[in-house]
């Protein structure tokens, strides 16, 4: 009985071999057909994650960064040739010098000066986010280009015009043969150019990063003295070194004119209007204005609005509500001075100074 | 023993099965004596009437006359169905089409190895699902490529908020209010994969058709030719009557839900050709 049963066994076995064998056999046909020999390699390119950061949400995997495809993606990056008339690229309203927003517009204009909704988001620490745009109505930062390329107030343009563009350049079939040791030139290959050089966009060597890092000396009294304010009023929203905690909330600014629901127009969920992203506060000192719709100006304001002018409504977040009736946050005009020299010290000057993020010498900033 | 002995042989054919997969992982790959090809048409009408674009006039249920400009929608997710409540799924990449009325190839979806046998019905997906509407963009490709699918005009994607249009019907009435432009015209954009990372409205929407007392006979040399109906009209008439005086444009709102459940019913079998070799 015994010995009957180690034979079924061992004959299963032996089958189990042949068949691997026939597997084997079976797809060798596959195996063998030739690929066609790359032109050129394109060179690795080592993305280090600064060690104070999360864990990135990007799939590098999926998208291996090469120099020759973050090159590609710095041309594309700043070159008009992304807008119907030639003119707007990623770089007119993601200026470096104002850590990529748009300094001193509350709001962009695009092609014709048409003039967008919302004030232009800072481009950095890309890799982080799982969600853009104000209202979050993007998740993957591949997908991230379509919306400003197809914003009739924006770039006015269709992915389709710009890759035909594209293959009848002088030279872009030559940067996506570099890059991607070959010519053809595709929506894919387009979008995962951007986002190797927007991965790139790394701002993490501000005065606070030293400090936290070990320098004591890198903050003074007075930005210490804010960080210790902030942890205590506004590190419940913008959290970690991020200095968002990605979420979005209404922060009880008052509706304009305009009306702008900001999430609710993407989920369609009551409980999310007048909801907006929660901004990381990286560089917040070069990126004024402020709020989606850019109505502060100055740090000023924008700590006033939270002491003085939230504007209670069904959706308003519950940490700017209190039980004395009045909502928002209680800070004295030290407090606010203090909270704002040390958002000062979140901005990064090798950031803005980073000659690999520059314009090449092809984009439009006005 | 016999037991013993039968479990074991089991054990051994499932583990070959699994093997032979697992070692081709491509459904595409079956024996070619074994299959035949089988297509789809999606025949636009509107009641009676075949759908003319542009010219053509017609009347909804609520009495409202209308003409149509656009028309196009997307099919995905496609089974044959078998007497015995078995099915034959197509493979995932090879199951997403765009039809397009003003294209008429595009309205012959065909479907090739399919395994012979016989079908008395079909299933697919009216949209694209949701796992598909957040892929990577590598998966984006074809129809699913968003620049392609903008790049005439007539975008069946929305940038601004990623996911695709499943259904894009536009046209004009004398009942609709008049838009900016001073133009009678009726948009409905159709889409909504139910949310990336929040639940939103999920207008993704099953289709299934019986094809009656027909069988599609599939085997080398006999590829069955399924004529289907899609009558625009039921878009506006089902479970909800949709009037265009109303509810001239319909996009990203809840309401988009109540038309995917009228139109989820527009679709009929009607008859079927076998092309024998």
């Amino acid at each position: 009985m015994i010995s009957d049963t180690m034979n079924l066994l061992r004959l299963s076995l032996y089958g189990i071999l042949l068949c691997v064998g026939l597997i084997q056999l079976s797809c060798r046909s596959e195996q063998e057909s030739p690929e066609p020999e790359p032109i050129t390699k394109p060179t690795p390119y080592t993305w280090t994650k600064p060690r104070q950061f999360p864990e990135p949400v990007y799939d590098f995997q999926a998208n291996p960064l090469t120099a020759e495809g973050v090159e590609l993606g710095k041309f594309l990056f700043y070159d008009g040739i992304l807008s119907r008339n030639g003119l707007i690229g990623c770089g007119t309203c993601h200026q470096q010098s104002s850590a990529f927003t748009h300094h001193g517009h509350d709001l962009s204009h695009g092609v014709d000066d048409r003039l967008g909704k919302r004030n232009a988001q800072a481009v950095q620490n890309m890799a982080w986010s799982a969600v853009f745009f104000w209202d979050g109505g993007v998740h993957n930062l591949d997908f991230v280009p379509f919306n400003a390329i197809e914003n009739e107030v924006e770039m006015d343009e269709k992915v389709g015009n710009v890759l035909d563009k594209l293959r009848k350049s002088p030279d872009y079939p030559k940067r996506f043969r570099s890059a991607f040791s070959s010519e053809e030139i595709t929506t894919e290959r387009m979008m995962k150019a951007l986002s190797q050089f927007m991965l790139t966009m790394v701002s993490a060597t501000s005065r606070y990063d030293y400090y936290t890092m070990g320098d004591a000396s890198a903050l003074n009294a007075q930005e210490r003295q804010g960080l210790a304010l902030f942890k205590q009023h506004c590190s419940s929203c913008h959290s970690g070194e991020l200095f968002t905690d990605h979420s979005f909330r209404n922060n009880g600014l008052r509706p304009l004119p305009g009306n702008d629901l900001g999430r609710f127009d993407v989920t369609q969920v009551e409980a999310d209007r007048y909801k907006f992203k929660v901004p990381s506060l990286r560089n917040v000192g070069l990126s004024s204005p402020y709020m989606h719709d850019g109505r502060y100006y100055t740090l000023e304001e924008v700590l006033d609005h939270y002491t003085d002018s939230v504007y209670s409504s069904a959706t308003l977040d519950p940490i700017l509500k209190n039980d004395t009736g009045k909502s928002g946050l209680t800070l004295s005009p030290t407090d606010k001075q203090a909270i704002i020299a040390f958002l000062k010290s979140l901005t990064d000057e090798q950031f803005i100074r980073d000659r690999r993020l520059a314009d090449p010498g092809i984009g439009n900033a006005f | 023993m016999k037991g013993l002995s039968y479990s074991i042989y089991s054990f051994f054919v499932a583990f070959t099965f699994s093997a032979f997969l697992l070692a081709c992982n491509n459904s595409d790959d079956v024996p070619p004596t074994g299959t035949g090809e089988v297509t789809l048409e999606f025949d636009n009408v509107a009641g009676t009437k075949n759908l003319v674009l542009g010219s053509g006039t017609y009347q909804n249920a609520a009495g409202e006359s209308f003409t149509v400009d656009i028309l196009n929608y997307f099919v995905s997710n496609i089974k044959l169905l078998r007497a015995d409540g078995t099915h034959y799924t197509v493979p995932q990449d090879s199951s997403y089409f765009l039809i397009r009325e003003a294209e008429r190839e595009s309205q012959f979806v065909k479907l090739k190895n399919i395994p012979a046998g016989e079908y008395v019905g079909v299933e697919f997906v009216v949209g694209v699902d949701s796992l598909r509407s957040v892929s990577d963009i590598s998966k984006r490709t074809g129809v699913l490529d968003p620049a392609d699918a903008s790049h005439e005009g007539n975008s069946m994607y929305w940038s601004w908020n990623s996911g695709y249009i499943f259904l894009k019907m536009e046209g004009t009435s004398p009942q609709a209010q008049t838009d900016a432009a001073g133009n009678r015209k009726f948009r409905y954009h159709i889409g909504g994969f139910g949310g990336y990372s929040a639940p939103t409205f999920n207008n993704i929407r099953t289709v299934r058709l019986q094809f009656g007392s027909d069988k599609a006979q599939v085997s080398p040399g006999s590829s069955p030719e399924i004529h289907l109906l899609a009558d625009i009209l039921k878009i506006f008439n089902g479970p909800t009557q949709i009037s265009l005086a109303t509810n001239p444009t319909v996009m990203v709102s809840p309401y988009s839900t109540t038309i995917a459940n009228n139109y989820l019913n527009m679709f009929s079998y009607d008859h079927m050709h076998v092309h024998n070799d």
